[in-house]
């Protein structure tokens, strides 16, 4: 079994998946059994200042997104930062840190866009023993609309000017927490690298609403008639978060900076996926709400097994494998030409291709009366679609042709050489090819 | 329960009433809403899908699926009874197996097709169930139509002709209408009156007027409907049956077992219909194991099915065999009767084994029977009928016979298979061309 030990920033975990800040995070009954579970660390759920605690809606907080079989693909949620008074919060921290001191505890925090708030809450989260925190610049609902939370994670300047007063009050490693709920998260990543931050930790939930109730008129979760928008999270939002990290991770001037990978992390390989886009660990919340914590065990099993077969002695030697291989439209190979091909063996002649394909592409799979389908060569464009949407597994497969061939299709042979766009003929701007 | 399964001879009352009860209930119980969604959601929507080519009636079965999945079983079930007014019988009788869930890509992809017939049946129970009928009429046109028979293919027929605007007015031998549906399916398959129910909601529809008592031949002929309406659809069926011509075949406790299936499904208390202690069915055909099922689950203790041929070559599909099987029902195979012996009421069958070419082997085999139920086909009554081919009434087209001004459809035409859709697309089928020929 590989070795899934992970340091991120110096905060030592047995493995890298983390619950995140969340309501599973929420108080130590639950945080407990997460850690008897398996789960190598936790991002406890935020602590607002001392005083009163923030109150919820007492209505449903959750909306939700299903696919067949009402399989869970994403979920929204209206819930505010801890609601439980902050020195009850601090007291249990501190005992399960005390029982677990293997695993890794930050404390995700939100106060007041302040410095002497931060100031006095900082030294309280140190004392717990907690191994770091992290900055709670995301949440978009309820907290944003009092200046905190996306608030802040929304304006770079802010995000640098908090990040550098928890620095100066705390020796703790400080991960900023980064929201997508903004048009180039690498700012808001560059921010918080000036404030002086240890890491970045992404994506926040998004702004959303998930349905809405088609007797009552209301967004979904509806309140007594109304809703708001709430956060986005779960499988469906990955796509999302992996493209972020992935911006931070390739970028030249952050590459430096660790992240926390979140978002949409359900499985094993989803993790693998954030790792390997440069995540130094992931946080893992809906696929806990909506499993229970067990589902570690696989995540733990997977990573472990794909490690051992890639030949990954550590997390390290896998974080960051695929960043070279992220780069812009204009620089991919023009001159790489493959086509779809049915395996007629694994085919249902169900005929999801063909209907894609000749409704809503470009007519390139034939149908024979007895329902065989097949790739027409001469006008397959290698769009994917017919991959994409059929129901069995590695039944259509994208095959690239071998250099030398004639393309069907252009009638023009396939050139061994890359070849991209910056120097296509089409292009008005191409800088000459020699 | 003075009887029990061992008494000899046939007697009634051999089960308690718990028993009867649940021996007559759902063959295959309502999906619920759950089971429905997840059922639904199975289905690939496929291409042209085959299915849909596999079903006689051309059902849009990916399309009222996703009805289904999406929360709207009565348009569901509007696009099953656009295709097939007796979309709610086929889905309890369909031998869907052997049809649109044979078809079905899940059946080659894992073998386990997408529930097609139960979720038409969740969604026509949707909505029949709440008295909708999502069909009106046209203006009407004047024209008047004569249907013989008020079976699937009839009722079928005239739904489509009523709906067009014609005025019928359905011919019935029996004292209900529905044909087969009530006198001829095994009770388990529609259980709790379905079949009269469905008669009764398809009827709302307006312009059927529905003759009871009337047996073309005996109350009425061809020559006077052919003078009395503007045309004529001939949908009654097979009224006859074959004879077992065997030494012995009229001993007492040999009946047909079309009457002994009509009997059970009239029957107002099942612990007084008389069964066999050891009962024998002749034939390999739906109707032979509807009989020898519900002969065992009306108390017999032992049942035969007797067929002269192989399994393979049985009329009834590999599902109603098996049915048959787990019920407790014996199939012997390749075997034709040649005596039934005993003193006046039939004791003993007695069977030549023969090849699957139907030479005899010489070899006999005797077997306990107080009742034998034939169920050797039926045949077309009638005279005075349009020309026949293979002794049913030939049609070219939709329903055309060699009679101008008169179609046919349903079991006593001449093509497709003896099934409830069967009929009840050339019932629709004939009453499209009767249209256009009346309306040209």
């Amino acid at each position: 079994m590989a070795n899934l030990q992970s340091n991120f920033i110096g905060i030592k975990s047995p493995n890298p998946f983390w619950l995140a800040s969340a309501p599973p995070t929420d108080k130590e009954y639950n945080v407990r059994r997460a850690f008897e579970a398996g789960w190598g660390g936790v991002v406890w759920k935020t602590l607002g200042e001392a005083g009163p605690p923030v109150v919820n809606v007492n209505g449903p907080r959750y909306g939700a997104i299903y696919g067949a079989d009402r399989r869970l693909l994403g979920l929204n949620n209206i819930e505010l930062i801890t609601d439980r008074p902050l020195e009850v919060n601090l007291q249990e921290i501190k005992a399960v840190k005390r029982d677990y001191p293997d695993r890794a505890m930050v404390v995700s925090l939100m106060v007041p866009c302040e410095e002497d708030p931060w100031a006095r809450i900082l030294p309280l989260v140190e004392e717990t023993g907690a191994d770091g925190v992290e900055l709670n610049f995301g949440c978009p609902h309820g907290m944003s609309e009092r200046g905190m939370g996306s608030a802040v994670g929304q304006v770079p300047e802010y995000i640098e000017m908090v990040t550098r007063w928890v620095k100066k009050h705390t020796r703790m490693p400080v991960i900023v927490k980064l929201t997508p709920n903004i048009t180039d998260v690498r700012k808001p990543a560059a921010a918080a690298k000036a404030g002086g931050a240890d890491a970045v930790s992404l994506i926040n939930t998004i702004n959303s609403i998930t349905s809405v109730d088609l007797d009552l008129f209301s967004p979904e979760p509806t309140i007594d008639g109304k809703g708001a928008h709430g956060g986005y999270c779960g499988p469906a939002v990955k796509p999302i978060a992996l493209n972020m990290v992935a911006e931070i991770a390739r970028d030249p001037s952050l590459r430096d900076v660790p992240i926390s990978g979140i978002g949409g992390v359900t499985t094993w390989k989803d993790a693998a996926e954030f790792l390997a886009l440069g995540a130094g660990n992931v946080q893992v919340c809906t696929a806990a709400m909506t499993y229970g914590f067990k589902i570690v065990q696989e995540m733990i099993s997977g990573l472990s097994d794909y490690m051992d077969d890639k030949g990954l002695a550590s997390v390290d030697e896998l974080v960051g494998r695929a960043v070279p291989n992220v780069t812009d439209w204009q620089y991919l190979n023009l001159n790489y030409v493959s086509k779809a091909k049915i395996n007629q063996d694994l085919c249902i002649s169900c005929g999801r291709c063909y209907a894609a394909c000749e409704d809503t592409s470009h007519q390139a799979i034939s149908m024979s009366d007895d329902r065989v389908f097949e790739v027409i060569d001469d006008e397959c464009v290698a769009c994917n679609l017919c991959v994409n949407v059929c129901p069995v597994e590695n039944c259509i497969t994208m095959e690239a042709m071998e250099p030398g061939l004639i393309d069907p299709r252009t009638g023009k042979v396939v050139e061994p050489d890359y070849a991209n766009w910056t120097t296509h003929p089409n292009n008005p701007s191409a800088t000459a090819a020699e | 329960m003075t009887q029990s399964p061992f008494s000899p001879g046939v007697a009634a009352g051999r089960l308690d009433d718990a028993a009867y009860s649940e021996n007559f209930s759902d063959l295959h119980p309502a999906l619920d809403p759950h089971e429905a969604l997840v059922a639904a959601d199975r289905c690939y929507f496929c291409h042209d899908a085959p299915c849909i080519t596999a079903c006689p009636t051309d059902i849009d079965i990916p399309l009222f699926i996703r009805q289904i999945a999406t929360g709207t079983p009565d348009a569901a079930a509007k696009t099953i009874l656009s295709q097939n007014i007796m979309g709610g019988m086929c889905a309890r009788v369909c031998p869907t197996e052997t049809l649109c869930e044979e078809a079905c890509v899940r059946e080659m992809a894992e073998g386990k097709p997408v529930k097609i017939g139960q979720l038409q049946r969740y969604a026509t129970d949707h909505l029949q169930e709440q008295g909708i009928h999502p069909f009106s009429r046209a203006a009407v046109t004047g024209k008047t139509v004569a249907v013989v028979g008020a079976g699937p293919a009839g009722l079928s027929c005239a739904h489509r002709l009523a709906m067009l605007g014609h005025d019928v007015t359905a011919y019935d031998a029996r004292a209900k209408a529905g044909g087969l549906n009530e006198y001829g399916i095994a009770a388990y398959k529609t259980p709790e009156g379905f079949a009269q129910a469905e008669v009764d909601w398809l009827l709302q529809i307006g312009g059927i007027t529905l003759e009871h008592g009337k047996a073309l031949g005996a109350d009425v002929s061809l020559d006077q409907l052919k003078s009395e309406f503007d045309a004529v659809f001939l949908g009654m069926g097979l009224g006859g049956v074959n004879a077992l011509n065997v030494e012995g075949g009229d001993k007492a406790g040999v009946s047909d077992a079309v009457d002994f299936i009509a009997d059970l499904r009239q029957a107002s208390d099942l612990g007084a219909l008389p069964v066999g202690r050891d009962v024998v069915v002749i034939g390999g055909g739906m109707t032979a194991v509807d009989a020898a099922v519900q002969s065992k689950l009306l108390g017999a203790l032992n049942v035969t099915l007797a067929y002269r041929r192989g399994r393979d070559r049985m009329n009834a599909s590999v599902f109603e065999q098996d049915l048959a099987a787990s019920k407790g029902v014996r199939i012997m195979t390749n075997v034709v009767p040649k005596a039934l012996h005993g003193n006046g009421a039939v004791q003993e069958i007695e069977f030549e084994y023969v090849t699957d070419d139907m030479t005899g082997t010489g070899e006999t085999v005797r077997i306990p029977a107080d009742q034998v139920l034939r169920a050797i086909g039926q045949t077309l009554k009638g005279d005075g009928l349009p020309d026949l081919e293979g002794g049913k009434i030939a049609v070219a087209g939709a329903g055309r016979t060699s009679v101008t001004g008169v179609w046919a459809g349903g079991d006593c035409a001449s093509g497709g298979d003896d099934l409830t859709v069967t009929a009840v697309a050339e019932g629709r089928d004939a009453a499209m061309d009767i249209h256009a020929s009346l309306m040209g």
